[in-house]
């Protein structure tokens, strides 16, 4: 794959990081009410108190500067302090991070195995399994994730008591015991969808011409399937894969906050009830860039696995 | 009437059928429902189905048959803002860019793709961060953030009759851009914008229900199906499953009916997602 369509790439995606970045700021600095009532909550206090918080969060510096100041500090890993509790907001940041990418992980490889498995199934076999497969994957993609985190739960920590009802665990053992039910909700729309695509493409590969010439040559059944229908059929599945995974950044949060998990969305939906702008700012700009990243990575894949991809096409 | 239920099939029929129920439902809701969704009685509380309260009610003492009712009515609303905002901006701004072409074409190239950026929830985030919860915020937000999607489809499908004789002559006898675009180029995208619409309005209706769900869309004590999921995540702990099992029920029927019915019509690619 050409260098130059990498760097081309990698070249926009920083162009529209720092313009997000400053448009954040700026929504954020435009906001109704100002932050040091916030930060007095409420309490009558004197003009120079006041005056003083200005000075020590440099409220009063022009538009520019502030954004100049705090786009520096975050470009060198310092996203200021938590107006709510003052805290380090990249300290918040790092305990939090372990959860929600373990979740994310988790979920994608859900995506990734039970999708593609219900698929290839859906598309192989007719009858009640594939019936079965299309009705799931009509109302599983219908089912708002946090709806699904219900179920689960109900199911599954309140019936049966197989999996804890809150929390994160500690551990890695236990971290993934308790987020298996998250990870079901948040994979379980995508998992239907790809779970659609790939019985369509399984589907049409199987009377394509190569993989029937293939058959009446005698290959043996079991190297068609491998060699021929699911392998060609995997090209529609990669992207729709990719852009389900990268959506599951946003989808996070809503089943971290049904579940009570101590990861990146629950720390957003608070800060923004809370309307903690210095952590809602850093948690914005490390989700477009992870969802850029993933973004990338996707096309990158799709052009080098199908090489009639034309390269630079944009989306 | 009849292409259109040849066109939906039988399942399609009925997934229109249940979708009709529940617009009936909501327009009705101040007609047919048994009690004020929003005031309870504490001597009624968690209730099973009697002939009194069809779907019992919640902790609170709330009909939940009358809340199911009400709560069509903001479900439905904000997807149908999220709807009606992304069609008429997304067609005008691919319509704008197809018509005048080079220079204000890619202009309007590189804000959609910054929109496109930031994945929809985080966008109806950052909006509720600055402007606070409300149901009016979220759906323009998500509004907002579903314009690349329509934008795309429609630009493509547009940039293909551009160039076309019926296009083309009129422009040559000097009527105006505007005038013909609506004229002529309306017309012949609208059938994508409706599948566009349809498709986007179940994603709008999750997507808000979600933000509900979170405590920054509809406020409480309005009833709306997203709310009632989470109004009834404590009682389903408890053993009173009705409430959250009953809204989340809903919205996966309007849903999967809405999806179906669009899936019918011409796919999600119409809306302009890849998948």
């Amino acid at each position: 794959m050409p260098l130059i369509f990498v760097v081309r790439r990698l070249a926009a995606l920083i162009g529209v990081l720092i313009v997000s970045s400053f448009l954040v700021f700026a929504a954020m600095y435009a906001a109704p009410g100002s932050p040091e009532n916030f930060l007095v909550q409420g309490r009558t206090v004197t003009p120079e108190v006041l005056a003083a918080i200005r000075k020590q969060y440099s409220l009063d510096d022009p538009f520019f500067v502030r954004f100049w100041n705090w786009f520096t500090n975050v470009l060198q890993g310092n996203f200021g302090q938590s107006l709510s509790n003052r805290q380090d907001v990249g300290d918040l940041l790092a305990n939090r991070l372990p959860t929600t990418l373990t979740l994310v992980l988790l979920a994608a490889i859900l995506i990734v195995v039970l999708g593609i498995a219900l698929g290839v199934i859906g598309g192989l076999r007719d009858g009640v399994a594939d019936k079965i497969i299309i009705l799931g994957s009509n109302v599983g993609f219908a089912v708002p994730t946090f709806f699904a985190a219900l179920i689960l739960m109900s199911i599954f920590s309140v019936g049966l008591g197989w999996f804890p009802v809150f929390g994160s665990g500690v551990g890695v053992v236990d971290r993934i015991w308790h987020l298996t039910l998250p990870a079901l909700a948040l994979a379980l729309p995508s998992l239907a969808v790809v779970a659609r695509i790939t019985r369509t493409a399984i589907r049409e590969e199987r009377h394509s011409e190569h993989a029937v010439m293939a058959s009446a040559r005698g290959v043996p059944a079991r190297l068609v399937l491998g060699r021929h229908i699911i392998r060609n059929s995997m090209l529609p599945v990669s992207t729709v894969v990719g852009v389900h995974i990268a959506g599951l950044i946003a989808g996070a949060f809503v089943v971290e906050y049904a579940f009570t998990l101590d990861g990146i969305g629950t720390l957003l939906v608070n800060a923004v009830q809370k309307k903690d702008f210095a952590v809602v700012q850093a948690i914005a700009i490390i989700l477009v860039a992870a969802f850029g990243i993933i973004n990338l990575l996707v096309d990158l894949l799709y052009a080098s696995i199908d090489p009639r991809v034309r390269l630079g096409a944009a989306r | 009437m009849k292409a259109l239920a040849k066109r939906l099939g039988p399942i399609g029929v009925g997934a229109a059928f249940i979708f009709a129920i529940v617009v009936v439902g909501a327009l009705l809701a101040p007609l047919i429902a048994p009690y004020d969704p929003t005031i309870g009685s504490v001597t009624q509380r968690f209730q099973g189905p009697s002939l009194d309260h069809l779907f019992g009610t919640d902790q609170a003492g709330r009909d939940i048959f009358s809340r199911i009712l009400w709560g069509a009515r903001s479900s439905l609303v904000g997807p149908l803002i999220v709807v009606a905002v992304t069609g008429v901006l997304g067609t005008g701004i691919a319509l704008t860019s197809v018509w005048w072409g080079g220079a204000v074409d890619s202009a309007i190239s590189r804000v959609l793709d910054l929109l496109f950026a930031f994945p929809n929830l985080l966008l109806a985030m950052l909006a509720i961060a600055v402007f606070g919860p409300s149901l009016t915020t979220a759906a323009l937000a998500l509004s907002i953030s579903y314009i690349p999607y329509t934008a795309r489809v429609i630009r493509s499908m547009a940039l293909r009759e551009r160039n076309l004789a019926y296009v083309r002559s009129p422009q040559l006898q000097g009527i105006s851009g505007a005038v013909i675009t609506a004229r002529h180029l309306v017309p012949n995208v609208a059938p994508l914008i409706i599948t566009g619409a349809t498709i986007n309005f179940g994603f709008a209706m999750i997507e808000i229900a979600a933000l509900s769900f979170l405590g920054l869309a509809v406020q409480p004590p309005l009833a709306d199906w997203g709310l009632m999921v989470s109004n009834g995540q404590q009682s389903l702990l408890k053993g009173y499953p009705a409430e959250s099992m009953l809204a989340g029920l809903f919205i996966v029927l309007t849903v999967a009916s809405l999806g179906y019915i669009g899936e019918r019509l011409g796919g999600r690619a119409a809306a302009g997602r890849r998948s």
